[in-house]
């Protein structure tokens, strides 16, 4: 099959596949960024923008992703993959998507590869611009800062979806056929995020401790497979060129035929190009928030790094201290009120997205990490929480406003007089037990045909061991109303509500009706007196 | 050749339109338009480079991807405010349609004019909703962002398909299938109108308004 592929079509084939990774993966972590993306239009073309779209380069996960590729190009049985997710500043994470790039055996053999291919692989790139905004996580990803972060990983071979919990859900953003299979974009997301929001709110269990259970997947476990995500060996320099810009920044200068269709003349040319590197750094740093964002992106890796980088170490933190820093401290602020007020005002529907929902561990010494950074930040929220949540639980144990002494008084609901640290959930008063049987002997009578007084059974069912009723004291009468509300609680059926009267069929009624009309009007006269003698 | 033909449904608040009907046409440009073509000597030519931005909306809890060419933003934008403003005076109950129609000119010998021949078609039905209270608007923010969600999977859905595209045209041939008068892409040629669905619902309106974009630069 490659025989028809001329070897200047397969070079430039896999160029594309190439490139088209590297863009793919670009496209990608800049739209998780957190902030809006803008690139501009040019109509000369300058020779630099594969696939004639404006898509910049930042150079770390060109690196990152060139290292995961190691040499190879995405093929069949090679899927490049890249894994998004979430990190609480506790350290919780939570996979959030997983884009894949991958190559099935159909081939098109037919298709013009420097011409069909590139403007299709260009067409795919603008739908993974498209589709990148309209996952859930692209919403998170525009509220990340100071509560979570967002993270990349990039790796290579087979896919793996299972951390994405259940129910997942799956959106292909298009395919390319090539000469050599089929390319495919799709991404997998995790539906279920609305764990975290409802979780945040649910204070029933002990509210102290760190809420285990706070997503369903393993909140812990994850982290191993994190870290591979953009470990780098120590002693790489960070500030300076990435090993990845000295290979060549291979530039297309394709250029399209418009004679016959045959004719297809394209020129790709390498040529070495330096990326102006502080330039593309300098479009990262807006906000205070984007940069923190920007920067943890980054330090997500660098933060597992050895000591030896101690310039890294000040930096981070910093993306949540300055400026940032009281916002950790509001968490629960928005419900308990907490002395220090925000310096930004939130995204407005950030509650629900942003928000850490479990308190920390009430135990100060944190266990050991690598990470000194990420701890530092955890015994900020540590202490900061640590007020506001005994607040918290005060506001539910010591609810005692009606402190009456009960028993001195005579009132008719003594029983349910609220005691001292009744939890008004289990406040009688407030909530009633549903109760089947009528509570008074009169209101019972009434429901003459009903069960409850048919047969006694009732009696039977409780036994009703110090019976109060309302409004009845011990007095002078040998009877109480209780006992007398015991005895007369069953009566008998009266005779004409007998029941050989209801079971007569409504049919046997009506025929039985002429006969008593008849009786009636034979008895007319009786009737007339009757009525005379009650005027 | 058929005439590809799409149609896309919303039901969204009236202040949302003008969003909702920029989100779905945006998207559906991005991927209909290209760089500058520049014609170099022996019919070769090579491409201009597209830019994109994000836009965030006001009234929906969504943001779509537009080309950067601010000259083609101002037609989209025009073409739906005055669909916008027909919805509103129309007195209908609020249904409308409008439609994105991608042409391609053939030359016709005189005297007969060029014709159009449209090779595909996107139509967006409108259906305006009102709503009472500020708790149902919330709602309805975060429920017309997901349905626009769903609309640009559907588009990307059917774009890749790869079906039917105008051959690339000879530099004489450009105008034929380019919109060639903007200064940053190229669109394809297209045409934006719109149309009331009266108040009987019946669906040829009573005012029918053409938006035509088409260059005879040359």
């Amino acid at each position: 099959m490659d025989s028809d592929l001329s070897s200047q079509d397969r070079k430039d084939l896999d160029k594309f596949i190439k490139f088209f990774a590297l863009k793919t993966v670009q496209i990608i972590v800049q739209a998780r960024l957190g902030e809006k993306i803008s690139t501009c239009s040019s109509s000369s073309p300058t020779g630099s923008d594969w696939f004639n779209l404006a898509i910049k380069d930042i150079p770390e996960v060109t690196h990152e992703a060139k290292k995961a590729l190691a040499g190879q190009l995405p093929g069949i049985g090679r899927s490049m993959c890249v894994e998004i997710s979430l990190k609480t500043s506790e350290g919780d994470s939570m996979e959030l998507e997983t884009w894949c790039l991958e190559m099935n055996e159909k081939c098109d053999k037919d298709i013009k590869v420097s011409y069909t291919v590139y403007n299709r692989l260009s067409l795919l790139l603008k739908s993974l611009l498209a589709i990148t905004r309209v996952t859930p996580a692209y919403k998170l990803s525009r509220k990340q800062g100071h509560d979570y972060v967002i993270l990349y990983r990039i790796y290579f071979g087979d896919v793996q979806l299972t951390g994405l919990g259940e129910g997942f859900q799956s959106v292909r953003v298009g395919v390319v056929g090539t000469p050599i299979g089929t390319i495919t974009l799709s991404c997998a997301y995790r539906t279920n995020l609305a764990l975290m929001s409802s979780r945040q709110f649910e204070r029933t269990g002990p509210i102290m401790g760190i809420i285990i259970d706070h997503f369903v997947e393993r909140p812990f476990t994850n982290m191993a497979h994190m870290h591979p995500c953009s470990y780098r060996t120590p002693g790489e320099d960070e500030g300076g060129t990435y090993a990845g810009i000295e290979d060549s920044q291979e530039v297309c200068t394709t250029s399209f035929s418009t004679s016959p269709p045959s004719q297809c003349v394209c020129t790709v040319s390498q040529a070495h190009f330096k990326t102006p590197k502080p330039a593309l750094m300098a479009t990262l740093k807006v906000p205070l928030m984007g940069l923190g964002v920007s920067q943890q992106l980054y330090s997500s890796r660098l933060s597992y790094q050895t000591p030896a980088l101690g310039t890294v170490d000040l930096c981070h933190p910093t993306a949540f201290t300055a400026g940032a820093h009281p916002h950790q401290m509001v968490v629960p602020g928005k419900e308990g009120g907490v002395p220090q007020v925000p310096a930004q005002p939130n995204h407005g529907t950030a509650a629900e997205h942003g928000r850490i929902p479990s308190f920390p561990n009430g135990q100060s010494p944190l266990p050991a990490q690598p990470t000194s950074c990420s701890s530092e930040v955890k015994t900020v929220f540590c202490d900061a929480l640590e007020t506001t949540f005994t607040r918290k639980v005060g506001a539910f144990v010591n609810k005692a406003t009606t402190q009456v002494t009960t028993t001195s008084l005579d009132l008719p609901f003594a029983a349910f007089a609220p005691r001292a640290n009744d939890l008004e959930v289990n406040d009688p008063m407030v909530h009633p037990p549903p109760s089947p049987a009528p509570s008074s002997p009169l209101q019972g009578s009434l429901h003459s045909n009903s069960s409850s007084h048919s047969g006694g059974q009732p009696q039977d069912d409780f036994v009703m061991v110090d019976f109060k009723p309302a409004f009845s004291k011990d007095d002078l009468l040998p009877m109480d109303l209780g006992t007398f509300y015991r005895e007369f609680q069953n009566p008998p059926q009266l005779a004409s509500l007998s029941i050989d009267v209801s079971a007569q069929s409504m049919a046997e009624d009506l025929d039985s009706l002429p006969e008593k009309l008849a009786i009636y009007e034979k008895n007319i006269d009786e009737f007339d007196a009757f009525v005379d003698t009650l005027q | 050749m058929n005439c590809r033909s799409e149609v896309l449904e919303v039901s969204v608040e009236g202040r949302q339109v003008e969003e909702a009907m920029l989100a779905v046409l945006h998207t559906i440009l991005l991927h209909r338009s290209t760089g500058k073509f520049h014609y170099k000597k022996e019919g070769t030519y090579s491409i201009g480079t597209v830019g994109t931005q994000d836009v965030d909306c006001d009234f929906i809890d969504f943001t779509f991807v537009r080309v950067s060419a601010d000259e083609l933003d101002r037609v989209i934008r025009k073409a739906v405010a005055e669909f916008k403003d027909a919805l509103g005076n129309s007195g209908s109950d609020g249904m409308g349609q409008i439609s994105l129609e991608f042409y391609q000119k053939k030359k016709s010998r005189w005297p007969f004019s060029d014709e159009c021949i449209p090779w595909e078609v996107w139509s967006i039905k409108v259906n305006v909703v009102n709503l009472a209270n500020e708790q149902e608007r919330q709602i309805c923010r975060e429920k017309v962002g997901e349905k626009l969600g769903e609309k640009v999977i559907n588009i990307v859905e059917v774009i890749n398909r790869h079906d039917y595209l105008p051959k690339m045209p000879t530099q004489s041939e450009v105008d034929n299938v380019f919109d060639t008068s903007l200064k940053d892409v190229q669109p394809y040629l297209y045409k934006i109108t719109y149309q009331i669905t009266d108040s009987l619902g019946t669906s040829v309106s009573t005012t029918m308004r053409r938006l035509i974009k088409d260059t005879l630069a040359l």
